[in-house]
Protein backbone atom coordinates (compact mmCIF):
# COMPACT_ATOMS: atom_id res chain seq x y z
CA UNK A 1 0.00 0.00 0.00
CA UNK A 2 1.83 3.21 -1.57
CA UNK A 3 1.53 6.18 1.60
CA UNK A 4 2.30 9.09 -1.38
CA UNK A 5 0.67 8.33 -5.20
CA UNK A 6 1.44 10.66 -7.78
CA UNK A 7 -0.64 9.73 -10.74
CA UNK A 8 -0.15 11.16 -14.28
CA UNK A 9 0.96 14.45 -12.46
CA UNK A 10 1.31 17.50 -15.35
CA UNK A 11 2.29 20.99 -14.50
CA UNK A 12 2.28 23.98 -16.58
CA UNK A 13 3.66 27.50 -15.67
CA UNK A 14 2.19 29.48 -18.53
CA UNK A 15 3.09 27.94 -21.99
CA UNK A 16 6.11 25.89 -20.72
CA UNK A 17 5.16 22.54 -18.79
CA UNK A 18 7.54 21.11 -16.68
CA UNK A 19 6.10 18.10 -15.27
CA UNK A 20 4.79 16.08 -18.09
CA UNK A 21 3.00 12.98 -16.81
CA UNK A 22 4.93 12.05 -13.43
CA UNK A 23 3.88 8.65 -11.87
CA UNK A 24 5.37 7.58 -8.44
CA UNK A 25 4.23 5.85 -5.40
CA UNK A 26 6.04 5.88 -2.34
CA UNK A 27 5.83 3.17 0.33
CA UNK A 28 5.59 3.90 4.09
CA UNK A 29 9.36 4.18 5.14
CA UNK A 30 11.14 4.82 1.98
CA UNK A 31 13.65 7.29 1.36
CA UNK A 32 13.68 8.94 -2.14
CA UNK A 33 16.18 10.47 -3.47
CA UNK A 34 14.98 12.92 -6.92
CA UNK A 35 18.21 13.77 -8.93
CA UNK A 36 18.84 15.62 -12.54
CA UNK A 37 19.67 18.62 -13.78
CA UNK A 38 18.12 22.36 -12.69
CA UNK A 39 15.35 22.65 -14.77
CA UNK A 40 14.61 19.05 -14.97
CA UNK A 41 11.05 20.00 -12.84
CA UNK A 42 12.67 17.82 -9.60
CA UNK A 43 11.93 21.05 -7.27
CA UNK A 44 8.19 21.58 -9.18
CA UNK A 45 7.33 17.94 -8.19
CA UNK A 46 8.42 18.32 -4.53
CA UNK A 47 6.82 21.71 -4.01
CA UNK A 48 3.36 20.05 -5.76
CA UNK A 49 3.13 17.63 -3.08
CA UNK A 50 2.16 19.63 -0.60
CA UNK A 51 0.40 22.02 -2.71
CA UNK A 52 2.80 25.05 -2.89
CA UNK A 53 1.97 24.69 -6.70
CA UNK A 54 -1.52 23.44 -8.01
CA UNK A 55 -0.97 20.90 -10.75
CA UNK A 56 -2.62 21.26 -13.88
CA UNK A 57 -3.00 17.31 -13.96
CA UNK A 58 -2.79 14.08 -12.68
CA UNK A 59 -3.84 13.78 -9.16
CA UNK A 60 -1.58 13.72 -5.71
CA UNK A 61 -2.30 12.48 -2.88
CA UNK A 62 -0.53 11.53 0.67
CA UNK A 63 -2.05 8.42 3.23
CA UNK A 64 -5.49 9.27 1.90
CA UNK A 65 -5.35 13.42 1.62
CA UNK A 66 -6.24 14.41 -1.61
CA UNK A 67 -4.51 17.88 -3.08
CA UNK A 68 -7.06 20.00 -4.43
CA UNK A 69 -6.86 24.28 -4.33
CA UNK A 70 -9.08 24.74 -1.29
CA UNK A 71 -7.88 25.46 2.45
CA UNK A 72 -9.44 22.36 4.19
CA UNK A 73 -7.37 19.87 1.78
CA UNK A 74 -4.79 21.54 1.71
CA UNK A 75 -4.55 22.07 5.64
CA UNK A 76 -5.27 17.80 5.73
CA UNK A 77 -2.85 17.51 2.95
CA UNK A 78 0.06 19.89 4.96
CA UNK A 79 -0.73 18.25 8.33
CA UNK A 80 0.38 14.50 6.94
CA UNK A 81 3.69 15.85 5.08
CA UNK A 82 6.63 18.53 6.00
CA UNK A 83 8.69 20.58 3.84
CA UNK A 84 12.09 21.76 4.32
CA UNK A 85 13.78 24.38 2.65
CA UNK A 86 17.12 25.33 0.97
CA UNK A 87 16.87 28.27 2.39
CA UNK A 88 15.74 27.42 5.88
CA UNK A 89 13.39 29.72 5.93
CA UNK A 90 13.22 30.28 9.99
CA UNK A 91 10.81 32.83 11.25
CA UNK A 92 13.35 35.47 12.03
CA UNK A 93 11.24 37.80 14.59
CA UNK A 94 10.51 34.29 16.94
CA UNK A 95 12.95 32.11 19.13
CA UNK A 96 14.07 28.96 18.05
CA UNK A 97 11.68 27.96 20.13
CA UNK A 98 8.92 29.91 19.10
CA UNK A 99 9.57 28.88 15.54
CA UNK A 100 9.03 25.18 16.75
CA UNK A 101 5.60 26.21 18.68
CA UNK A 102 4.05 28.41 16.60
CA UNK A 103 2.79 26.25 14.24
CA UNK A 104 1.37 23.32 16.90
CA UNK A 105 -0.50 26.19 18.68
CA UNK A 106 -1.62 27.97 15.77
CA UNK A 107 -2.55 25.12 13.37
CA UNK A 108 -3.05 21.82 15.89
CA UNK A 109 -4.47 24.42 18.68
CA UNK A 110 -2.14 22.34 20.74
CA UNK A 111 -1.71 23.90 24.61
CA UNK A 112 1.01 25.91 25.48
CA UNK A 113 2.86 23.71 27.77
CA UNK A 114 2.14 20.48 25.54
CA UNK A 115 3.58 22.48 22.54
CA UNK A 116 6.96 23.45 24.50
CA UNK A 117 7.67 20.15 25.78
CA UNK A 118 7.42 18.36 22.14
CA UNK A 119 9.52 21.89 20.95
CA UNK A 120 12.38 20.72 23.31
CA UNK A 121 12.07 16.99 22.51
CA UNK A 122 12.49 17.77 19.11
CA UNK A 123 15.56 20.38 19.63
CA UNK A 124 16.65 17.97 21.54
CA UNK A 125 16.29 15.55 18.77
CA UNK A 126 18.32 17.46 16.09
CA UNK A 127 20.73 18.61 18.87
CA UNK A 128 20.00 22.02 19.23
CA UNK A 129 18.53 21.67 22.87
CA UNK A 130 20.78 24.51 24.25
CA UNK A 131 19.40 26.79 21.46
CA UNK A 132 15.34 27.02 22.42
CA UNK A 133 16.12 30.84 23.50
CA UNK A 134 18.40 32.14 20.75
CA UNK A 135 17.33 34.33 17.80
CA UNK A 136 17.73 32.42 14.17
CA UNK A 137 19.88 35.19 12.76
CA UNK A 138 22.39 33.57 16.23
CA UNK A 139 22.82 30.83 14.51
CA UNK A 140 24.90 29.13 11.55
CA UNK A 141 23.30 27.80 8.66
CA UNK A 142 23.46 24.39 9.72
CA UNK A 143 21.92 24.86 13.05
CA UNK A 144 19.29 26.96 11.48
CA UNK A 145 18.43 24.13 8.97
CA UNK A 146 18.07 21.50 11.76
CA UNK A 147 16.01 24.00 13.58
CA UNK A 148 14.02 24.06 10.53
CA UNK A 149 13.86 19.94 10.37
CA UNK A 150 12.43 20.29 14.06
CA UNK A 151 9.97 22.44 13.14
CA UNK A 152 8.95 20.55 10.78
CA UNK A 153 8.81 16.93 12.86
CA UNK A 154 6.51 19.04 15.77
CA UNK A 155 4.05 19.04 13.90
CA UNK A 156 4.36 14.77 13.62
CA UNK A 157 4.30 14.21 10.14
CA UNK A 158 3.78 11.26 8.39
CA UNK A 159 6.40 12.38 5.41
CA UNK A 160 8.66 15.16 4.59
CA UNK A 161 9.63 16.74 1.54
CA UNK A 162 13.29 17.81 1.53
CA UNK A 163 14.35 20.54 -1.22
CA UNK A 164 17.68 20.70 -1.58
CA UNK A 165 18.22 21.46 2.09
CA UNK A 166 22.19 21.25 1.99
CA UNK A 167 22.95 23.36 -1.37
CA UNK A 168 22.74 26.85 0.75
CA UNK A 169 25.43 25.51 3.50
CA UNK A 170 28.88 25.90 3.66
CA UNK A 171 30.62 22.64 2.84
CA UNK A 172 32.04 21.60 6.57
CA UNK A 173 28.07 22.14 7.36
CA UNK A 174 26.53 20.01 5.49
CA UNK A 175 27.24 16.68 8.13
CA UNK A 176 25.31 18.34 10.37
CA UNK A 177 22.23 18.44 8.71
CA UNK A 178 22.66 15.08 6.79
CA UNK A 179 23.37 13.12 10.10
CA UNK A 180 20.04 14.29 11.00
CA UNK A 181 18.49 13.25 7.73
CA UNK A 182 20.26 10.06 8.06
CA UNK A 183 18.58 9.57 11.70
CA UNK A 184 15.28 10.11 10.43
CA UNK A 185 15.60 7.45 7.61
CA UNK A 186 16.71 5.09 9.91
CA UNK A 187 13.72 5.22 12.53
CA UNK A 188 11.49 5.25 9.56
CA UNK A 189 10.26 8.36 8.08
CA UNK A 190 9.26 8.35 4.87
CA UNK A 191 11.58 10.81 2.76
CA UNK A 192 11.94 12.55 -0.40
CA UNK A 193 14.54 14.78 -1.30
CA UNK A 194 15.69 16.85 -4.23
CA UNK A 195 19.63 16.11 -3.73
CA UNK A 196 22.68 16.56 -5.33
CA UNK A 197 24.77 14.79 -2.62
CA UNK A 198 24.99 11.55 -4.35
CA UNK A 199 26.94 9.75 -1.75
CA UNK A 200 24.42 10.32 0.80
CA UNK A 201 21.48 9.46 -2.17
CA UNK A 202 23.56 6.22 -2.58
CA UNK A 203 24.01 5.22 0.88
CA UNK A 204 21.03 6.10 2.50
CA UNK A 205 18.35 5.95 0.03
CA UNK A 206 15.71 3.27 -1.15
CA UNK A 207 14.81 4.68 -4.55
CA UNK A 208 16.94 7.34 -6.67
CA UNK A 209 14.64 9.01 -9.35
CA UNK A 210 16.32 10.57 -12.05
CA UNK A 211 14.34 13.45 -13.63
CA UNK A 212 14.95 14.80 -17.62
CA UNK A 213 12.71 17.28 -18.98
CA UNK A 214 9.89 16.79 -16.78
CA UNK A 215 9.96 13.00 -16.90
CA UNK A 216 11.24 10.50 -14.66
CA UNK A 217 14.00 8.89 -16.85
CA UNK A 218 15.10 6.14 -14.50
CA UNK A 219 13.96 4.82 -11.33
CA UNK A 220 15.56 2.36 -9.04
CA UNK A 221 17.66 1.07 -6.19
CA UNK A 222 20.91 3.76 -6.12
CA UNK A 223 23.14 0.57 -6.59
CA UNK A 224 21.30 0.14 -9.95
CA UNK A 225 20.76 3.95 -11.40
CA UNK A 226 24.37 5.16 -10.11
CA UNK A 227 26.51 1.80 -10.97
CA UNK A 228 24.89 1.03 -14.21
CA UNK A 229 22.65 4.06 -15.73
CA UNK A 230 20.73 2.86 -19.03
CA UNK A 231 20.20 5.80 -20.78
CA UNK A 232 22.65 8.41 -22.23
CA UNK A 233 20.78 10.98 -19.95
CA UNK A 234 21.88 10.10 -16.90
CA UNK A 235 25.34 8.55 -18.24
CA UNK A 236 26.01 12.75 -18.84
CA UNK A 237 24.58 13.24 -15.84
CA UNK A 238 26.46 10.45 -13.30
CA UNK A 239 29.65 11.99 -16.07
CA UNK A 240 30.18 7.75 -16.33
CA UNK A 241 31.12 7.25 -19.75
CA UNK B 1 -11.12 100.38 17.59
CA UNK B 2 -10.41 96.95 19.63
CA UNK B 3 -6.42 96.25 19.95
CA UNK B 4 -5.31 92.59 19.91
CA UNK B 5 -2.07 91.55 21.79
CA UNK B 6 0.21 88.95 20.52
CA UNK B 7 -0.94 86.27 23.04
CA UNK B 8 -4.91 87.23 22.23
CA UNK B 9 -4.22 86.00 18.56
CA UNK B 10 -2.01 83.38 19.84
CA UNK B 11 -4.25 82.34 21.98
CA UNK B 12 -6.97 81.80 19.45
CA UNK B 13 -4.89 79.67 17.14
CA UNK B 14 -3.83 77.64 20.05
CA UNK B 15 -7.31 76.73 21.14
CA UNK B 16 -8.35 76.12 17.24
CA UNK B 17 -5.20 73.86 16.71
CA UNK B 18 -7.04 71.73 18.84
CA UNK B 19 -9.49 70.89 16.78
CA UNK B 20 -6.66 70.46 13.99
CA UNK B 21 -4.99 67.67 16.61
CA UNK B 22 -8.46 65.99 16.61
CA UNK B 23 -9.08 65.75 13.32
CA UNK B 24 -5.53 64.32 12.46
CA UNK B 25 -6.23 61.71 15.26
CA UNK B 26 -9.63 60.62 14.03
CA UNK B 27 -8.11 60.49 10.37
CA UNK B 28 -4.73 58.33 11.52
CA UNK B 29 -6.81 56.06 13.72
CA UNK B 30 -10.01 55.62 11.46
CA UNK B 31 -7.76 55.34 8.15
CA UNK B 32 -5.30 53.13 9.88
CA UNK B 33 -8.25 50.79 10.41
CA UNK B 34 -9.72 51.45 6.93
CA UNK B 35 -6.30 50.63 5.50
CA UNK B 36 -5.68 47.78 7.46
CA UNK B 37 -9.15 46.39 5.81
CA UNK B 38 -8.09 48.17 2.35
CA UNK B 39 -5.03 46.31 2.76
CA UNK B 40 -5.76 42.65 3.49
CA UNK B 41 -8.63 43.49 0.00
CA UNK B 42 -5.28 44.63 -2.05
CA UNK B 43 -3.63 41.04 -0.98
CA UNK B 44 -6.71 38.89 -1.12
CA UNK B 45 -6.38 35.82 -3.20
CA UNK B 46 -9.80 36.51 -4.52
CA UNK B 47 -9.60 38.78 -7.90
CA UNK B 48 -12.59 40.53 -7.41
CA UNK B 49 -11.52 41.79 -3.71
CA UNK B 50 -8.33 42.40 -5.01
CA UNK B 51 -9.12 44.68 -8.26
CA UNK B 52 -11.67 46.61 -5.77
CA UNK B 53 -9.54 47.99 -3.57
CA UNK B 54 -6.80 48.86 -6.05
CA UNK B 55 -9.69 51.27 -7.65
CA UNK B 56 -10.19 52.40 -4.57
CA UNK B 57 -7.11 53.17 -3.79
CA UNK B 58 -6.05 54.52 -7.60
CA UNK B 59 -9.46 56.64 -7.28
CA UNK B 60 -8.71 58.50 -3.69
CA UNK B 61 -5.06 58.76 -4.44
CA UNK B 62 -6.03 60.08 -8.03
CA UNK B 63 -8.21 62.87 -7.25
CA UNK B 64 -7.20 66.04 -5.00
CA UNK B 65 -8.11 65.82 -1.35
CA UNK B 66 -10.02 69.13 -1.81
CA UNK B 67 -12.51 67.45 -4.33
CA UNK B 68 -13.24 65.04 -2.09
CA UNK B 69 -14.12 67.02 0.94
CA UNK B 70 -16.38 68.91 -1.15
CA UNK B 71 -18.16 65.67 -2.92
CA UNK B 72 -18.38 64.70 0.91
CA UNK B 73 -19.84 68.12 1.61
CA UNK B 74 -21.57 69.47 -1.41
CA UNK B 75 -22.24 66.28 -3.18
CA UNK B 76 -24.22 64.49 -0.47
CA UNK B 77 -26.28 67.48 0.60
CA UNK B 78 -27.31 67.62 -3.24
CA UNK B 79 -29.51 64.13 -2.15
CA UNK B 80 -31.07 65.97 0.59
CA UNK B 81 -28.52 64.51 3.31
CA UNK B 82 -27.27 67.85 5.78
CA UNK B 83 -23.24 66.76 6.26
CA UNK B 84 -22.50 68.74 9.27
CA UNK B 85 -19.03 70.02 8.35
CA UNK B 86 -16.87 68.30 11.22
CA UNK B 87 -18.46 64.71 9.38
CA UNK B 88 -17.29 65.79 5.80
CA UNK B 89 -14.02 66.54 7.04
CA UNK B 90 -13.41 63.36 9.50
CA UNK B 91 -15.47 61.04 6.68
CA UNK B 92 -13.43 62.11 3.66
CA UNK B 93 -9.41 62.89 6.04
CA UNK B 94 -10.35 58.59 6.81
CA UNK B 95 -10.93 57.78 3.17
CA UNK B 96 -7.92 59.21 1.70
CA UNK B 97 -6.08 58.36 4.99
CA UNK B 98 -6.97 54.58 4.40
CA UNK B 99 -5.55 54.61 0.59
CA UNK B 100 -2.30 55.83 1.54
CA UNK B 101 -1.52 53.86 4.10
CA UNK B 102 -3.11 50.82 2.50
CA UNK B 103 -0.66 50.87 0.16
CA UNK B 104 2.43 51.83 2.01
CA UNK B 105 1.49 48.45 4.10
CA UNK B 106 1.17 46.69 0.92
CA UNK B 107 4.51 47.70 0.21
CA UNK B 108 6.07 46.39 3.40
CA UNK B 109 4.05 43.06 3.15
CA UNK B 110 5.45 42.67 -0.26
CA UNK B 111 9.08 42.94 0.87
CA UNK B 112 8.79 39.60 3.33
CA UNK B 113 10.59 37.08 1.79
CA UNK B 114 8.28 34.74 -0.40
CA UNK B 115 9.89 31.65 1.71
CA UNK B 116 7.87 32.97 5.08
CA UNK B 117 4.85 32.73 3.19
CA UNK B 118 6.24 29.39 1.88
CA UNK B 119 7.30 27.98 5.06
CA UNK B 120 4.06 28.86 7.34
CA UNK B 121 1.62 27.33 4.66
CA UNK B 122 3.82 24.08 4.49
CA UNK B 123 3.16 23.88 7.93
CA UNK B 124 -0.72 24.13 7.77
CA UNK B 125 -1.14 28.03 8.23
CA UNK B 126 -4.01 29.37 6.65
CA UNK B 127 -4.02 32.99 5.08
CA UNK B 128 -4.83 35.06 8.00
CA UNK B 129 -2.66 33.14 10.36
CA UNK B 130 0.28 33.54 8.16
CA UNK B 131 -0.27 37.16 8.45
CA UNK B 132 -1.01 37.45 12.24
CA UNK B 133 1.28 35.70 13.60
CA UNK B 134 4.41 35.50 10.45
CA UNK B 135 4.19 38.33 8.02
CA UNK B 136 2.73 41.26 10.00
CA UNK B 137 5.01 41.33 13.38
CA UNK B 138 7.69 41.44 10.54
CA UNK B 139 6.29 44.16 8.20
CA UNK B 140 5.34 46.26 10.96
CA UNK B 141 8.82 46.97 11.85
CA UNK B 142 9.12 47.90 8.16
CA UNK B 143 6.37 50.16 8.38
CA UNK B 144 6.72 52.15 11.40
CA UNK B 145 8.94 54.90 9.87
CA UNK B 146 7.00 55.43 6.72
CA UNK B 147 3.65 55.28 8.83
CA UNK B 148 4.92 57.99 11.33
CA UNK B 149 6.11 59.83 8.02
CA UNK B 150 2.71 59.31 6.71
CA UNK B 151 1.15 61.15 9.59
CA UNK B 152 2.78 64.36 8.77
CA UNK B 153 0.52 64.89 5.25
CA UNK B 154 -2.39 64.27 7.64
CA UNK B 155 -1.95 67.13 10.03
CA UNK B 156 -1.09 68.91 6.55
CA UNK B 157 -4.23 67.53 4.57
CA UNK B 158 -6.67 68.59 7.21
CA UNK B 159 -6.00 72.26 6.50
CA UNK B 160 -7.84 71.87 3.69
CA UNK B 161 -10.96 71.03 5.72
CA UNK B 162 -10.94 74.87 6.52
CA UNK B 163 -12.56 75.53 3.01
CA UNK B 164 -15.75 73.55 3.73
CA UNK B 165 -15.76 75.90 7.05
CA UNK B 166 -14.64 73.41 10.09
CA UNK B 167 -12.49 75.74 12.22
CA UNK B 168 -9.49 74.37 13.03
CA UNK B 169 -6.23 76.32 12.63
CA UNK B 170 -6.10 77.31 9.30
CA UNK B 171 -9.53 78.55 9.50
CA UNK B 172 -8.89 79.94 12.97
CA UNK B 173 -5.83 82.03 11.12
CA UNK B 174 -8.71 83.20 8.47
CA UNK B 175 -10.71 84.34 10.96
CA UNK B 176 -8.28 86.24 13.41
CA UNK B 177 -6.21 87.73 10.09
CA UNK B 178 -9.94 88.82 9.22
CA UNK B 179 -10.62 90.62 13.02
CA UNK B 180 -6.94 91.86 12.99
CA UNK B 181 -6.20 93.18 9.59
CA UNK B 182 -2.43 91.34 10.78
CA UNK B 183 -2.01 88.35 7.96
CA UNK B 184 1.88 88.32 8.49
CA UNK B 185 1.56 87.89 11.85
CA UNK B 186 -0.92 85.55 12.14
CA UNK B 187 -0.28 83.28 9.16
CA UNK B 188 3.39 83.63 10.53
CA UNK B 189 2.51 81.95 13.96
CA UNK B 190 0.06 79.22 12.23
CA UNK B 191 3.16 77.75 10.11
CA UNK B 192 5.12 77.99 13.53
CA UNK B 193 2.20 76.44 14.91
CA UNK B 194 2.15 73.61 12.17
CA UNK B 195 5.68 72.84 12.42
CA UNK B 196 5.59 72.36 16.13
CA UNK B 197 3.51 69.46 15.55
CA UNK B 198 4.95 68.44 12.16
CA UNK B 199 8.78 68.43 12.54
CA UNK B 200 8.64 66.27 16.00
CA UNK B 201 7.25 63.42 14.09
CA UNK B 202 9.46 63.69 11.10
CA UNK B 203 12.18 63.23 13.22
CA UNK B 204 10.86 60.42 15.27
CA UNK B 205 10.48 58.49 12.26
CA UNK B 206 13.88 59.11 10.98
CA UNK B 207 14.90 58.21 14.33
CA UNK B 208 12.72 55.04 14.44
CA UNK B 209 14.18 54.07 10.93
CA UNK B 210 18.02 54.28 12.01
CA UNK B 211 16.50 52.76 15.46
CA UNK B 212 14.56 49.63 13.63
CA UNK B 213 17.42 49.75 11.13
CA UNK B 214 15.34 48.78 8.13
CA UNK B 215 17.71 48.61 5.44
CA UNK B 216 20.01 46.07 7.37
CA UNK B 217 17.63 43.66 9.54
CA UNK B 218 17.18 40.31 8.36
CA UNK B 219 19.98 39.65 5.89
Amino acid sequence: MSLIEITEVRKSFGPNEVLKGINLDVAPGEVIAIIGKSGSGKSTLLRCINGLEMISGGSISVAGAQLLDDQLHLKTLRLKVGMIFQQFNLFPHLTVGGNVILSQTVVKKTDAKAAEAMARRMLDRVGLGHKFDAYPDELSGGQQQRVAIARALAMEPIALLCDEITSALDPELVAEVLSVVRELAAEGMTLLMVTHEMKFARDVCSRVVFMHQGRVHEIGPPGEVFSNPQTPELKQFLGVH
Amino acid sequence: MTEFTLWDILRNLLLATRWTIVLSLVSFIGGGAVGLLLLFARISTRKAIRTFARCYIELFQGTPLLMQLFIAFFGLGLFGIDVPAWLAAGLALILWTASFLAEIWRGCVEAIAKGQWEASASLGMGRLQQMRYVILPQAMKIAVPPTVGFSVQVIKGTALTSIIGFVELSKAGTVVTNATFLPFTVYGLVALIYFALCWPLSRSSQFLERKLNVAHRNH
